[in-house]
């Protein structure tokens, strides 16, 4: 069940990491690539905005050191025709038709517009992308992504950058039962607990990003996502006991001495 | 000459001048560039042939952290 037989494959192409990250946030390159190589992730998101001479270029230098491959998305688009076009000017940019879909519907929250979202997502599948949408934990709404083509469902565990953890354990496992996709847990991790926690639900990797980079040791921080998605699977796949009310020994009552 | 307005700042351009010529004056960097007109994509095998229009809104983009 572990090592060269759990295969990640994702839109076709297999990954020997489970965990995602995302360049949001880091300080410097610098300590982005520091991260990047503790986590030893191999597919790493990155955004799309207006040239700045002011901003330090060397972001795809990075990203090339560190072998990974890029996920662009479409982060900051609250519309369907705006997420489109995005994707298709990341796909001219950074030869991909890999997206990470993201349409939202409220700048407090930042979770997603499912309306937008679904529609984006029939459009890009159709133009032949690999689309991996962003999206609520809604059971239903991730069974009508995957049913459109998408190639995962990325369920928010709570809303980007917050660090609650997975609020609705119940419906990230629900999502994991409901579609044969792949099921990335996107968004809310805050500590590595909640990595493990995603991949003990049953979800097949963890992508995050202020986590690690918002840390006050990216480099400590991505070495414990790095470990807990694998502990995490471990023990998804472990079989564990089951909840009890009370206690069961662990020790034999058979053999006691009686005094 | 005519003006372009490249993300968001007007810019007095020659008439007939291609999105290739543009990012040539432009310091953008040398990969991972997308273009906009007028919320078009004008793809890269398209930039040397793609001539602007006076009043073109373009839309010069790179690569960012994000995500």
């Amino acid at each position: 069940m572990t090592g060269v037989d759990d295969r990640f494959v994702l839109g076709g192409v297999e990954f020997g990491s489970r965990l995602i990250l995302g360049t949001g946030g880091a300080s410097s390159l610098q300590s982005l690539e520091q991260a990047l190589l503790a986590g030893g992730t191999e597919l790493v998101t990155v955004a799309l905005r207006r040239v700045d001479p002011d901003t330090p270029a060397g972001l795809l230098d990075v990203l090339e050191r560190c072998g990974v491959r890029l996920l662009p998305n479409t982060a900051g688009c609250y519309t369907a025709a705006d997420a489109v076009r995005t994707a298709h000017l990341a796909r001219d940019a950074f030869d991909t038709d890999w997206i990470k879909l993201e349409v939202i519907g409220d700048d407090r929250t930042l979770l997603p517009d499912a309306v937008e979202l679904l529609r984006a997502a029939e459009r890009l599948v159709d133009d032949g992308f690999t689309v991996l949408p962003y999206t609520t934990d809604d059971p239903v709404l991730a069974r009508r992504l995957a049913d459109l083509g998408c190639a995962a469902v990325m369920p928010a565990g709570a809303p980007i950058g917050s660090g609650l953890g997975i609020s609705n354990p119940h419906h990230i496992a629900l999502i994991r039962e409901a579609v044969r996709c792949p099921v990335i847990l996107d968004a809310g991790i805050g500590t590595a607990s909640d990595a493990a926690r995603a991949m003990e639900l049953g979800c097949d990797a963890v992508l995050l990003a202020s986590a690690v980079t918002r840390a006050a040791d990216p480099v400590a921080m991505a070495t414990a996502m790095r470990h807990a998605v694998v502990a995490g699977r471990l023990a998804a796949q472990a079989g564990r006991i089951p909840v009890r009310r009370h206690a069961l020994a662990s020790t034999a009552a058979e053999g006691l001495a009686s005094w | 000459m005519i003006t372009v307005v490249v993300n968001d700042k007007p810019r007095p351009t020659r008439r007939g001048e291609t999105v290739a010529e543009l990012l040539n004056g432009l310091a953008v960097p040398s990969r991972g560039v997308a273009v906009a007109v007028n919320g078009e994509v004008v793809r890269r095998a398209d930039w040397p042939a793609h001539r602007l229009l006076d009043g073109d809104r373009v839309e010069v983009l790179t690569a960012a952290q994000g995500g």
